[in-house]
């Protein structure tokens, strides 16, 4: 069964969104959004683990039997996290004080996981790399968004601290959209997560229905 | 199609050997560079609160263990000039308001504080996290204090008391944060012949 790549890319980026399309992964969506530049980093980390655990699901699809496939997809989730943790403690230090606690959340997001199932046990290498990679610059850009809406109205800023992130030459990335003191807390913590969560999930799919497309539970199986 | 179960016990035996082992060599090329990394974040919070002037060593290979009142070991970075101690620095534990804050003190021998930062806290953003050097100076008022100045009972928050400013909102961090200065000066001065001495 062949299966277009730009079906791949668009299911990633938007029709199948981790986060919008299939809420997925909301426990890191949470917790690392409360700023646009967490939101990327977490995303960015969750995108590596992804592209390299959908590529070695895809290479090894025809050794691994049903019976003990999900402990073979953890055991290759969990071992990628780890080396992500270890480089990026080893040669992204800054990077790493910034993201650290958080990398190892990647192993509980159901994300990585629903795609090794979906998609990456059942098609070849290349289409596989594709769907991880995608699907994790969807992630990325979801958290990005939301963690944008929070930053904005909690504290008034949108990628504070990008520098530290992506290294000084972002610093023009750094902006103040509100006067500091404008900020409402409440966004900063976690019900502001399920609320801009909630608002941009309505925004999508009022999109989706303008387009026609209609509301439609996509489920995690993207293969049609 | 059933298979025996031999075979799925192998197949995830190989997996988790190989896995294993890519996971090895992984550690054994990074943890040198982790190593130096966590070391050259111990000078980095050291070189806060022991300033570059009054040192000529590296306090990271200079240090006293030393048990506190519940036992906890507590780890002495000292600072020497000319072979003579100038300053020691050590982690001091608050209690907040989401859990434990991690500061770093630093002493001169005449008990007075050089500094204390924050190196690690859960506080509020916002509220709480006003702590933090790079937030606000709230922190470097208590540079040059010492146990006897302020007198003890004034070594509190105001609403307690006391002589230092809480926060709007926020007054469990910065309780904590004052308290847990002040049992870092009583644990120096109990202790000050071991910190001070052999070396």
């Amino acid at each position: 069964m062949a299966i277009g790549y730009n079906r791949i890319i668009r299911d990633g980026l938007w029709d199948n969104n981790g986060v919008f399309g299939m809420l997925l992964g909301m426990c890191p969506t949470m917790a690392m959004t409360t700023s646009a530049t967490n939101g990327l980093g977490m995303g960015l980390a969750t995108a590596v683990v992804m592209a390299a655990s959908n590529l070695l699901v895809a290479m090894f699809r025809n050794y691994i039997t049903q019976e003990v496939r999900i402990p073979v997809y953890i055991l290759i989730v969990a071992a990628m996290v780890t080396m992500v943790d270890l480089i990026m403690n080893a040669w992204m230090h800054e990077l790493y004080k910034v993201l650290g606690l958080f990398i190892p959340l990647i192993v509980s997001n159901c994300l990585p996981l629903a795609r090794l199932e979906a998609f990456a046990a059942k098609e070849p290498v290349l289409p596989s790399l594709v769907d991880g990679i995608f699907m994790g610059i969807g992630f990325t850009l979801s958290l990005t968004a939301i963690g944008a809406v929070r930053e904005i109205i909690g504290s008034g800023t949108l990628f504070a601290n990008a520098s530290f992130l992506l290294g000084p030459n972002f610093k023009f990335m750094e902006m103040q959209i509100l006067p500091g003191d404008m900020g409402v807390l409440m966004m900063i913590l976690p019900p502001g997560g399920f609320l801009a969560t909630g608002l941009l999930l309505v925004v999508k799919r009022m999109i989706d229905v303008r387009n026609g497309k209609g509301i439609q539970m996509a489920g995690a199986h993207c293969v049609t | 199609m059933k298979q025996p179960a031999t075979k799925h016990a192998l197949i995830l035996g190989v997996f988790c050997f190989g896995f294993g082992l890519v996971l090895a060599l992984t550690d054994l090329f990074t943890s040198k560079e982790i190593a130096t990394r966590a070391m050259e974040d111990r000078q980095n919070s050291l070189s806060q609160v022991l300033p570059a002037a009054i040192l000529d060593n590296n306090p990271v290979t200079n240090t006293v263990i030393l048990k506190d009142a519940e036992g906890k070991e507590v780890t002495i970075y000292r600072a020497t000039k000319a072979d003579k101690i100038t300053g020691v620095a050590f982690e001091i534990y608050g209690t907040g308001y989401a859990g434990e804050v991690k500061l770093m003190i630093g002493i001169d021998p005449a008990s007075n504080i050089l500094g204390v930062r924050v190196l690690a806290h859960k506080e509020t953003p916002g509220l709480g996290d006003r702590i933090e050097e790079k937030k606000s100076d709230w922190i470097l008022r208590f540079t040059g204090l010492a146990l006897g100045n302020p007198p003890a009972e004034k070594w509190k928050v105001k609403k307690d008391g006391g002589q230092f400013d809480q926060f709007s909102g926020a007054t469990i961090t910065p309780r904590g944060v004052v308290s847990a200065i002040r049992n870092g000066l009583e644990f120096f001065a109990a202790h000050k012949q071991e910190i001070l001495g052999a070396r």
